[in-house]
């Protein structure tokens, strides 16, 4: 076994360990349904900015309307658990299939453009998507879809959360990882590179769009109903605040980010004015003294601390 | 004779309605073209200049165009602030992190004034008697007449001021090349912030007029006349003074006609459906310049 593997298997290991303590203290009645509903909450978080910043962070395409892909996700899984009694995991699979194709459509001839105009042109997708789904009279309209079976526990949240960063960090450390790193730091040299581009930076569109839809579909499944109010940019905004705060290009930072933004919405839930206030304010500091986020480029593993941790315990 | 009747009637709503848009482009055209960052707060710097004009007509008692005066004053002012406490720190760092700020201070803008206005809607006063004129089968309202002499008059005193001011020849000096125009001896930092200030102040006339013109504005009013608006100086070519005025004036008016033939619903879908054409077939706009990218 090389160190990577070891590694991956100390990770899963760790979060087996944590699964089982979280586990033990929702069943043993230590935590309550409101823990047990941010923890889902919080599992879903990091679906979206793991995604998120596959696309943001790792390829540098500036996206925002990853909201939009999870209302397609949310959407397909919920219509195929509700009306055609498919199983929840194939309803989420195939929630994650629509949102990649989508984003495979919409990658195509939007990631040729570069920067901010590329986040305007996502947003306004999103947003398209959004009000096309309010103009479906099948799906409810604005009015939302009602009567989803509740189906997400924190087992499913947590073991397909678990699958999403494995996927995303390995799919870092590949060949095609690296590719996009490599448009990320300069496009035009990894061009000459002999790197294709629109193959990498749409690669990794659809991945990240696939599972925001997968996401959705949990995020459905939770709420027993959905409303596309829900998937405004507003709530890109919020993903892209997780990515952002921690750390654009860092799985760790993500996690962080979400954990972070889901502790404070939870604590401030009541003063909803407060927690907007206080989000915008860390935004524009962290953009003055930290602006690679809480983590930069960095994963936990490779920290100095937790290095040192390993080596005083040989 | 009818759709004739409807669609001519739905163009002068999407004139007076496209003119406010274009008093928002223009702000974020003028940015764009010297700092060449898309301006987020932008949208809710219209609405605290709705709300400040709101509150010189319902508390200081003032009338429509004093209020606008001073309701432009004010925004200009809070422009250059924000450009000086939140941007201008920021002048040499990568665009993506002066975007993020850009997104931070929509949202403080908007909480905050959230927190002090309160969320609910508030019901702009009546300031001129709703009186509609005839001309010959078609309906103009006095808002819409206001709205039209309004903006007229701003946009002949931008393009003056842009024009035939030494401060507006500075103003294009550096949006052409700032870093040449330091060395001719115009202080950058200072033009930014002018620049900043009309674009505000533009801003805030347009959420007075939208104020007089819809009666109602909330604290969240901001967003999607802002993005709207960015989607016109697009569409009319960013960095294009001329640009921004035709292009919302273009998207008013097909906004109007898509709400009136086809469904309100999908008015925004069609600005945003609007942008992203523009940006795929024509992305210097209509006026714009062609960009060659360098390496």
């Amino acid at each position: 076994m090389n160190r990577l593997r070891m590694q991956d298997m100390k990770i899963l290991v760790a979060s087996l360990v944590l699964f089982g303590i979280l586990m033990a203290l929702l069943g043993g009645g230590v935590l309550g349904a409101f823990w047990e509903f941010n923890l889902i909450l919080l599992g879903i978080n990091i679906i979206m900015s793991v995604s998120l910043n596959l696309i943001n962070g790792y390829t540098g395409q500036f996206s925002l309307g990853h909201a939009g892909f999870m209302a397609i996700g949310a959407y397909m899984s919920a219509v195929l658990t509700t009306n055609f009694q498919v199983p929840f995991l194939g309803a989420l699979i195939a929630g994650g299939l629509a949102a990649m194709l989508l984003g495979l459509l919409i990658g195509l001839p939007t990631l040729r453009l570069r920067g901010d105009y590329l986040a305007i042109a996502t947003l306004g997708l999103g947003e398209i998507i959004r009000i096309t789904i309010m103009n479906i009279q099948y799906v409810g309209g604005a009015a939302g879809f009602m009567g989803i079976p509740h189906k997400t526990t924190f087992t499913w949240v947590f073991f397909v959360m678990l699958f999403v960063l494995f996927f995303v960090k390995n799919f870092i450390n590949s060949s095609h990882g690296r590719a996009c790193i490599a448009v990320r730091e300069n496009e035009i040299a990894a061009e000459a590179m002999g790197i294709n581009t629109t193959k990498y930076k749409v690669m990794a569109f659809a991945i990240g769009a696939g599972f925001a839809g997968v996401a959705g579909g949990l995020f459905a499944h939770c709420f027993y109903i959905i409303n596309p109010t829900s998937f405004t940019f507003m709530a890109s905004f919020n993903y892209l605040i997780m990515v952002v705060l921690g750390g654009l290009g860092s799985i760790t930072g993500s996690i962080a980010g979400a954990v972070v933004l889901t502790g404070v919405s939870a604590a401030l839930a009541d003063l909803p004015e407060f927690r907007m206030i206080i989000f915008s304010l860390v935004l524009i500091l962290l953009m003055f003294y930290r602006p690679q986020g809480l983590f930069g480029y960095m994963e936990a593993a490779d920290m100095k601390w937790i290095k040192r941790l390993k080596g005083g315990r040989k | 004779m009818e759709f004739t009747e409807q669609f001519v009637q739905q163009l002068i709503n999407g004139i007076s309605l496209g003119s406010i848009y274009a008093l928002i482009a223009l702000g974020y055209t003028m940015v764009y073209g010297i700092i060449k960052l898309i301006n987020f707060a932008h949208g809710d710097i219209y609405m605290v200049g709705a709300y400040i004009g709101f509150f010189a007509i319902s508390v200081a008692h003032l009338s429509i165009v004093p209020a606008l005066i001073v309701s432009m004053v004010v925004t200009g002012i809070l422009g250059m602030l924000v450009e000086k406490l939140a941007y201008k720190p920021l002048r040499n760092a990568p665009r993506i992190s002066i975007l993020i700020t850009a997104i931070g201070v929509s949202f403080f803008l908007e909480y905050v004034s959230m927190y002090f206005v309160t969320p609910q809607p508030r019901t702009f006063p009546n300031v001129m008697e709703s009186t509609a004129y005839q001309l010959g089968a078609f309906v103009i309202n006095g808002q819409q007449l206001l709205i039209f002499v309004i903006t007229c008059i701003l946009m002949v005193l931008l393009t003056y001021i842009v024009q035939y001011t030494k401060v507006g020849k500075a103003m294009r000096a550096v949006s052409f090349d700032t870093e040449t125009a330091q060395l001719m001896g115009i202080d950058a930092n200072r033009i930014i912030s002018v620049t900043f200030g009309i674009g505000s102040a533009l801003a805030a006339a347009g959420g007075v007029l939208v104020g007089v013109y819809y009666n109602s504005i909330d604290p969240l009013m901001g967003i999607m006349p802002g993005l709207k608006a960015f989607v016109a100086a697009v569409l009319g070519g960013i960095g294009s003074i001329p640009g921004a005025m035709a292009g919302g004036v273009i998207l008013g008016v097909i906004e109007a006609l898509v709400s009136g033939f086809i469904s309100s619903t999908f008015r925004d879908a069609a600005a945003f459906g609007i942008l992203i054409l523009v940006l795929l077939f024509k992305p210097s706009g209509l006026f714009g310049k062609n960009t060659r990218e360098k390496v």
